[in-house]
């Protein structure tokens, strides 16, 4: 019997698998996608300090 | 030992990835994510197409998870009746275990993403929405009181003003008014559909307002629930996401829902089984083009504005 031989366990718990791998692939790009909108639009600046922006 | 049973797989019944998929009651989850995302466009102020298509996602995710809590709490209902027993806890696949799991952290993950991608106005209505979907109607009213399926389309309706609170961080009358639409119209959506289908309520106890007031009584519920539905119906094209459109589509429709409920409460059972429920049937069918009509109107009504069609 060969060491790769494929149990029916796996075979049928592929699908599943796949779909989780897809779901995790998803939710990393969607808060990629949402750090990169969110970062662009300037939602995260910080505001200048008041004594700063008045040479104090 | 017999032929069969040696060569049974002990993995036959192991749940695959559509099976836990299934937990999230994708069917209404279409609704949800449509009655969303028109609450979304609709809102005056403008929202980044990444953050409207999360903002829609996850109010779907939350939904979805309302789904799973429910069919881990109604799993002895789901499994007593024809309509549900293949869902996924009846049918042995999934575990309730395994579904309150998937549906608690599902809520927690859809409740605090749409609060960070959106706003928490947006954020604490989709936690009320799932509380009120679990909580509320699935563990303690649906199995006491026959006006139970009022209270599950209140659920329902929620998804437009979370669209709306999405993209403009408050509630409004015009949103407030979409939720009315949905949530009076699911009563004689569904009651219709009672009258004219067989439906094994009885055998799990949850109580019907057909078997429990009678088919009389429901035919009347219908009329008077199509009446106020008309009212706040074509109300709502007077708010500021009415339009031509909207109010020419609303007009119609709800003449037309309004002839049907009143040809249903002047109806007995005899009539209605003499033509096997003909007009039962038409308004069941109507009432899915009218809440489809009138949302999609209102996308319409908001992308002519956007275009400066109205001026």
């Amino acid at each position: 019997m060969s060491l790769v031989k494929e149990h029916e366990l796996h075979k049928r718990r592929r699908g599943r698998n796949i779909g989780v791998g897809l779901v995790l692939a998803a939710f990393i790009a969607i808060i990629f996608g949402l750090t990169v909108v969110k970062v662009t639009r300037g939602d995260f600046q910080m505001q200048q300090q008041q004594g700063v922006t008045d040479g104090n | 030992m017999s032929d069969a049973s040696l060569h049974a797989s002990p993995y036959e019944n192991e749940a695959q990835f559509g099976d836990y998929f299934a937990l999230l009651k994708p069917r209404v989850m279409t609704l949800v994510v449509f009655t969303a995302f028109v609450g979304l466009l609709a809102a005056p102020v403008g929202v980044h197409p990444f953050i409207g298509f999360c903002a829609v996602l996850f109010i779907a995710v939350g939904g979805g998870a309302s789904g799973a809590l429910n069919m881990w709490y109604d799993s002895d209902i789901d499994a007593v009746m024809k309509r549900t027993a293949k869902r996924p806890i009846p049918a042995g696949k999934v575990s309730r275990d395994e579904a309150l799991a998937i549906g608690l952290t599902l809520s927690v993950f859809a409740v605090v993403f749409l609060g960070l991608a959106t706003n928490w106005v947006a954020a604490g209505l989709l936690a009320f929405t799932i509380f009120f979907y679990v909580v509320i109607y699935t563990m303690w009213l649906k199995r006491l009181t026959p006006q139970n399926i009022v209270i599950g389309g209140a659920a329902g309706a929620f998804p437009p003003m979370i669209g709306w609170a999405a993209a403009t961080g408050d509630i409004s009358t015009a949103s407030v008014l979409m939720f009315c639409l949905t949530f009076l119209w699911t009563p004689p959506h569904f009651w219709a559909l009672a009258l004219f289908v067989r439906m094994d309520y009885d055998n799990a106890t949850v109580p019907m307002l057909t078997v429990t007031h009678g088919r009389r009584a429901t035919r009347r519920h219908i009329l008077v629930y199509t009446v106020l539905l008309a009212i706040f119906a074509i109300g709502l094209g007077f708010t500021q996401v009415g339009g031509p459109v909207y109010l020419g589509t609303s007009l119609l429709l709800n003449a037309l829902f309004l002839k049907g409920a009143v040809q249903i409460a002047r109806r007995d059972e005899a009539q209605a089984e003499a033509d096997s429920y003909k007009v039962e049937k038409k308004f069941f069918k109507l009432s899915l083009l009218y809440l489809f009509a009138h949302f999609g109107a209102i996308l319409v009504d908001a992308g002519l504005d956007r275009l400066g069609v109205w001026g």
